[in-house]
């Protein structure tokens, strides 16, 4: 157990799990451009899992899209998020409760001149297979573009006690697609 | 779904005495993600946490960039930098207290994006900060090296891991 909640914390704060307690369970990466990415049939064999990917919208406007994230296709309204949110100059907050859906600002977009800039992130969901929790995740995503870019601490609560067995990640923006070239990684930290 | 144990520990230095940087090199590109983890201070008493700087490749022309959010227990703040020579305003500990410092590469060794690296740090009794930094070269990163603006102290570790995604 102890394993596991340092390979957890590993990203942003602690020491690193051992090479043992941390697999690649799938990839996705995308080739052609989507609207959608699920990882689906996650087996509930670890203790957490942690999404790591790099990404990029197809957003014409000149700010980076909204990442919206559901467990086992759930489309009712079981979730909640809050943002801590930078851009640069002015740092804010926000939440949503009651929502269909758990948010986070992270994705670049593609408008800018240089489409070589993708965001990234790095996402925890803790005790994802235990049936007697609601589930929680954790986001730090951003994007720099040289002059402008974003950045987002989010966490997000589904109230559910189901175990987590598909994620998915679409973009607010009805019109975007996760770009050629994004890329989702899924593992899992097992416990003792 | 295939799986495989990843995480991979790469390489650790512990300085024994202060030095002015540290670097780690002939990376290999075998992994999908680099997260460096550091226990460090800077050299200076009683004057606040430096800059500690992050460099990719030994480039040090104006190819970085980076935007931060903060919260010192009273304020919030958010700035930025934009081409810069280094990837800024990373503080480590000072004094008699190591920070910590996270810094996770993604995607490093792909050579079709530029490079985006997430860093997390606290400085104790002091800062909290989330940063994102930019390098704006497709060239695979091979070496990753930490610059402590007036120096690394004695005992600071650092550790490079590789994960491989399936």
């Amino acid at each position: 157990m102890l394993n596991s909640l340092i390979g957890i914390i590993a990203s942003s704060g602690g020491a690193a799990a051992t090479a043992n307690s941390y697999e690649s369970i799938a990839t996705v990466s995308v080739s052609t451009a989507t609207s959608t990415v699920t990882f689906s049939s996650i087996p509930s064999t670890y203790t957490h899992l942690q999404v790591r990917y790099i990404a990029r919208s197809a957003r014409t406007t000149d700010v980076g899209a909204t990442m919206l994230t559901r467990f086992n296709s759930d489309t009712g309204n079981n979730y909640a998020y809050h943002i801590l949110y930078g851009d640069g100059a002015t740092p804010a907050a926000y939440n949503g409760s009651t929502t269909s859906v758990m948010r986070s600002f992270s994705v670049a977009s593609s408008s800018s001149s240089n489409t070589q800039i993708y965001g990234v992130g790095v996402i925890d969901i803790l005790d994802y297979a235990n049936t007697n929790k609601y589930k929680t995740l954790r986001h730090l995503g951003g994007y720099d573009r040289n002059g402008s870019g974003e950045l987002n601490l989010a966490s997000g609560l589904w109230q559910s006690t189901t175990a987590i067995s598909t994620i998915t990640f679409t973009l607010n923006e009805a019109t975007a697609n996760y770009e050629t070239n994004s890329k989702f990684a899924l593992y899992g930290i097992k416990g003792a | 779904m295939a799986a495989g144990s990843t995480y991979t520990p790469l390489a650790t230095q512990t300085l024994s005495s202060s030095a002015a940087s540290v670097t780690f090199s002939s990376i290999s590109g075998a992994y999908t993600d680099l997260v460096l983890i550091c226990s460090t201070k800077d050299t200076r008493v009683n004057s606040g946490a430096d800059d500690f700087q992050l460099q990719f490749n030994n480039d040090t022309a104006s190819n970085y960039s980076m935007t931060y959010m903060q919260g010192d227990g009273s304020t919030a703040t958010s700035s930025r930098n934009s081409n810069a020579t280094v990837i800024a305003g990373i503080e480590p500990g000072f004094n008699d207290t190591y920070g910590t410092i996270i810094y996770n590469i993604q995607n490093y060794s792909n050579t079709t994006t530029y490079k985006t690296t997430l860093i997390r740090y606290n400085v104790v009794n002091a800062i909290v900060r989330a940063t994102v930094g930019l390098w704006r070269n497709t060239a695979a990163i091979t070496s990753v090296k930490v610059i402590g603006e007036s120096g690394i102290a004695s005992g600071s570790t650092f550790t490079l891991y590789g994960i491989a995604a399936a």
